[in-house]
């Protein structure tokens, strides 16, 4: 298993209650990198979110994907920390074979938090892969 | 810290308690918590008696309607007509015919809008609407502007979210072929004036169209004293099943209506040289109608004669007062729409939370509330905001619910303040 998917399991793990994980998730969110100011335009927001949410990638080293992310929920910004612990610093090949599916299934993301469509998670990570195939693609 | 403590006042007497034994869906548990619903202007619970209605009808009579000469025919019939026959007396219409079934309000409107105003409509006639209506209200006629050069004038609303009436009289002109307001807003809980409004417009031959979706469940209505020309509203936000609503029209104006879809049992002889249509109010429903549908809004419309809605009314405003004293107490918290008298609507917004953050974390509460622009859109630019969350009393919720809610919002403010 990938180790970063392997510590967020064993931390999810750790936290007793819905509250605690939702803390967690919270706080993972207050720690994301800030976005540069023209990344907040409508060419980069994702759709399908109740709240607004912004996605970007830029290059790494070595055919790295580097994200950044924001929104204005805090849920959200959250959730978006969590998506980019598992996505970002992969190459785009690594992205589009990731199975977000099996991950959420490892993480117990079902269980630990409400997985209500409209939290717009789904649509972040479908955002993501489209990023990454675009790069293979040679856009 | 911010509970509505004991010097506020109980909700009155009226018996929500006992009426909650009849819907199943109240009882039981979300995320660890005894369910406080209050997501009602989204959509009600239904009692048992619409549940079973609607059961009985699929278990024992199921046919096709107008039909055939068999006895399951006759009795799907005798439902559904009956059904009509119910709803005519519950808003006080004059005729039975004067009671169109639909999809529901949105649709009801969209048969308005295309069926009696665009045959009629000219470049530069003018449609008058509140700056609060819900989106239904809004899009129909806005489509209708479109399409032949007329103009949606747009009557605003003050700071508490009461609807300026001076400025409603001077947009009514000699160009206004519609006014057409909501009874309560969805977004905001406002009970507008309509009374005066159709007053106003009649003065000016204006006919009005009321959208009572969220008013026939909350609060009395009766169509002939108020004289509206059409209204509106769905079964399933009066404790009756999705999909189904009703269009009252007074007859003169549906009888000057061309039918919006044709099929079968709308007409009265059909040759391909040309058809003739059936009578009122059959031809504007055709095709077989959602007839189960119609049969379970009667069962819920019979479960609202036996409420005294005065008392509901009361009830449900008393509740909100109270959630809304709770809610003062929390720091941050903004109560958008804070006219005299509304229903039990709160729309509020959290300084340090966005209405998503608060909604999730209601709902780990067990509380169910709406998120979002609440399909008014105008009516969130007006005051500011993008999103607010709301919550919506009906005649079972009860103080429990009250202090469910001002709970998951101390618990809002204390993961996110």
């Amino acid at each position: 298993m990938d180790p970063q998917v392997e510590t967020l399991r064993d931390t999810f793990e750790m936290l007793p209650d819905w509250e605690e994980r939702y803390r967690f998730i919270i706080d993972q969110g207050k720690k994301l990198e800030p976005l540069p100011e023209d990344a907040y335009a409508d060419e980069h927001k994702v759709r399908g979110c109740m709240s607004q949410v912004w996605l970007i990638a830029k290059s790494g080293d070595d055919d790295q994907m580097i994200f950044l992310g924001d929104s204005d929920a805090h849920i959200v910004r959250g959730l978006i920390a969590i998506l980019l612990m598992i996505f970002s610093g992969k190459t785009a090949r690594e992205i589009v074979d990731t199975d977000i599916q099996a991950i959420f299934e490892d993480l117990q993301l079902e269980q630990h938090i409400t997985m209500n469509r409209r939290n717009g998670l789904y649509s972040m990570v479908e955002t993501i892969q489209r990023l990454a195939n675009a790069r293979l693609a040679g856009d | 810290m911010s509970r509505a403590e004991a010097d506020i006042p109980v909700a009155t007497a009226f018996s929500a308690q006992a009426l909650r034994a009849q819907f199943p869906a109240l009882d039981q548990q979300v995320n660890g918590k005894p369910l406080a619903y209050l997501d009602n202007a989204a959509t009600t619970q239904k009692p048992r008696a619409v549940i079973d209605r609607i059961s009985d009808y699929y278990a024992r009579d199921n046919a096709n309607v107008h039909r055939a000469i068999h006895e399951l025919s006759r009795r799907a019939t005798e439902a559904y007509e009956g059904a009509r026959d119910t709803l005519a007396r519950f808003i006080g219409a004059g005729r039975r015919e004067e009671i169109v079934f639909t999809r529901g309000t949105t649709d009801a409107i969209n048969l308005v809008a295309q069926g009696y105003l665009a045959p009629r409509l000219k470049a530069g006639d003018e449609i008058v609407v509140s700056e609060i209506e819900h989106h239904s209200n809004i899009v129909p006629w806005q489509m209708l502007c479109e399409s032949h050069g007329a103009i949606l004038r747009v009557a605003p609303v003050d700071d508490r979210g009461v609807l300026d009436l001076a400025a409603l009289q001077r947009l009514i002109g000699p160009r206004t072929v519609m006014v057409a307001v909501g009874q309560v807003s969805n977004a905001l809980g406002t009970v507008h004036p309509v009374q005066q409004i159709i007053d106003m417009a009649h003065a000016a031959d204006v006919p009005v169209l009321v959208d009572g979706a969220q008013s026939v469940s909350h609060l009395p209505v009766d169509v002939s004293t108020l004289n509206a020309d059409f209204f509106c509203f769905s079964a399933h936000k009066m404790f009756g099943p999705t999909g189904t609503g009703v269009l009252y029209g007074r007859e003169a104006l549906l009888d000057s209506m061309s039918p919006v879809q044709g099929g079968g049992d709308m007409i009265e002889t059909v040759s391909f040289q040309g058809s003739t249509w059936n009578s009122l109010p059959y031809k504007f429903e055709a095709g077989t109608p959602n007839i189960a549908g119609v049969i379970g809004m009667g069962a819920a419309t019979e479960f609202l004669e036996g409420l005294d809605l005065e008392a509901v009314y009361r009830h449900e405003h008393a509740l909100a007062e109270r959630a809304e004293a709770g809610m003062r107490a929390i720091p941050g918290l903004r109560i958008i729409g804070e006219a005299p008298g509304k229903t039990g609507i709160i729309s509020f917004v959290m300084q340090t939370a966005h209405a998503q953050d608060v909604g999730t974390i209601l709902d780990q509460m067990g509380v169910a509330t709406r998120t979002g622009h609440h399909c008014a859109m105008p009516a969130m630019a007006r005051f500011g905001v993008p999103a607010t969350t709301r919550a919506s009393f009906a005649c079972y919720n009860t103080e429990a619910d009250v202090d469910a809610l001002l709970a998951g919002l101390d618990k809002v403010s204390s993961l996110l303040g």
